[in-house]
């Protein structure tokens, strides 16, 4: 378990300020729900996906979803396990969740990571102070390249 | 297709064992004698939403649930003594007490439960605090507590205290309506860049886990509380922000009046339950 979260939190500060590529938020090409292309161009980092999944300040998805491969503690119910979700869904599909699930399930409670508003009285993190101006997306594009990668391969 | 069974198998899953409802089987019961209200048939706020409410008390681990059932053992009660000896105390320039005025505490029984209010000029939903300032401040020329003051979280313990096995009834007609409205309005506002509204979490979620945290329906009845977390008293106010600013947004301000509206239809939410006096949580 260490083993797994080690290497994947030295990834996240060798690449984690590194300018996040890939078209704007708003410029994404949308495919119904799916987001066909890359938002980065190039292949995602699983094991980087596995950490920003499983850490607070990143994705925290795990706070929602069990995932049964990672070691995150207090895995959440509020959304479906993601178990075997590389086998429900294509590549496209899962970015297009990930970028913004509300393409994909109307009104739901899981937060759009790619995008940048319009929200309703936007914080500055978690201060509970006003944002100081526009917010970055929750995940850059790298990250979420990252996710999806590790998305796909949660296969039963 | 395979999709759709996929989601509806999960539903499933969901709506089963692994969807940890309040504990079933267990009654507040404090002090081996006064049993409290804490599951009560929805009232009209939420008639069409749940068959019934519950208090927070029934999402919180055992342990947790037993330092509210013995009056030595809930580490809020403490502060409740330490208030007593404040509504004793002069302050301020007319050389008056709480006493001088109520008496002995013991009248304030149902204050609590009929909390937020209109005011006696009837322009404004006041809270608890609200009142308790109005009494410094107008009555007794002394200087007005900060909402989370000592002074203040310690009084309101003590005044719900006054009103522990009496049902939470707020009056939501006639002037108060505006307010419940606008109250409304905020528990299903999606705020902050995680968008999400009072109703997401205790609404939709209830019974779930968010993390580490098994999700109540946000019922009022217990404060203000002894948090754990904390290591002392917090109020509805301070409460709301909290969770508001965990959906990364902008929060009100303690005794804002959009808080004030908030506590009004949160707390009709809940009506028929008990007031516990000091509730303990996590
Ligand atoms: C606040 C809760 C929440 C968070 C945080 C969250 N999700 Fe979700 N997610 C949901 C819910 C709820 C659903 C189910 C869709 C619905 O009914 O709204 C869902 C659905 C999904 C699905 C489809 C699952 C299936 O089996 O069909 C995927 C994939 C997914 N989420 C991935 C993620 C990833 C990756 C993250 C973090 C980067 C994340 N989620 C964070 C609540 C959340
Ligand atoms: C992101 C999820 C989330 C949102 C959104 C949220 N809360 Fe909460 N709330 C929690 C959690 C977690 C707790 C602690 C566990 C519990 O009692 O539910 C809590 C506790 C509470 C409690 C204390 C209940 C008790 O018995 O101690 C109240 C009251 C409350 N919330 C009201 C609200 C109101 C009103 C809003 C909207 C302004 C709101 N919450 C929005 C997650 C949330």
């Amino acid at each position: 378990m260490m083993q797994r979260i080690w290497p994947a939190a030295a990834v996240l500060i060798s690449f984690g300020c590194a300018a996040a590529a890939g078209p704007a938020p708003d410029d994404v090409a949308w495919d119904g729900s799916a987001v066909d292309a890359s938002l980065t161009g190039t292949p995602g980092d699983p094991e980087n996906g596995a950490a920003v999944m499983s850490s607070r300040a990143d994705g925290n998805c795990v706070a929602c979803h069990v995932v049964s491969s990672l070691s995150a503690d207090f895995q959440g119910n509020v959304g479906p396990s993601l178990d075997g979700v590389g086998d429900r869904w294509s590549e496209a599909e899962l970015r297009g969740i990930v970028i913004d699930a509300k393409h994909t399930f109307d009104g739901t409670v899981m937060p759009s990571f790619y995008k940048t508003g319009p929200y309703i009285r936007p914080g500055d993190a978690f201060t509970g102070k006003a944002a100081d101006g526009p917010l970055p997306p929750l995940l850059n594009a790298s990250q979420v390249e990252d996710v999806v990668a590790y998305l796909v391969t949660l296969k039963e | 297709m395979k999709r759709r069974m996929g989601l509806v198998a999960i539903a499933a899953l969901l709506a089963g064992s692994a969807f940890a409802d309040p504990v079933e089987g267990v009654d507040l019961v404090i002090n081996g004698d006064e049993t409290l209200v804490i599951r009560a048939p929805a009232p009209p706020a939420v008639s069409d939403i749940f068959d019934e409410v519950y208090s927070g008390w029934l999402y919180r681990d055992e342990a947790t649930r037993a330092m509210e059932e013995d009056d030595f053992d809930n580490p809020g009660m403490v502060f409740v003594d330490q208030a007593l000896d404040t509504w004793a105390a002069e302050d301020g320039s007319e050389g008056k007490s709480c006493a001088s005025c109520h008496q002995g505490i013991e009248s304030m029984a149902g204050v609590r439960a009929g909390m937020p209010k209109m005011n006696a000029a009837g322009d404004d939903l006041w809270s608890l605090e609200n009142f308790i300032n109005n009494c410094r401040t107008n009555r007794m020329g002394a200087e007005a507590w900060g909402w989370n003051s000592p002074e203040m979280l310690n009084m309101t313990a003590a005044i719900s205290l006054q009103s522990r096995g009496l049902p939470v009834a707020v009056e939501t007609d006639g002037p108060a309506h505006d307010w419940w409205e606008k109250g409304k309005e905020i528990y299903y506002t999606r705020y902050g860049q995680l968008e999400l509204s009072c109703a997401n979490c205790h609404e939709q979620n209830n019974g779930r886990y968010i993390r580490s945290d098994h999700l109540s329906q946000g019922q009022l009845s217990g404060f203000p509380v002894y948090r754990l977390k904390n290591a002392g008293l917090v109020s509805i106010h301070n409460r709301f922000k909290g969770c508001i600013r965990d959906t990364r947004a902008e929060t009100y301000k303690e005794g804002s009046p959009e808080f004030r509206a908030l506590e009004l239809y949160v707390a009709s939410r809940g009506a028929g339950l008990d007031v516990e006096g000091v509730g303990v949580r996590h």
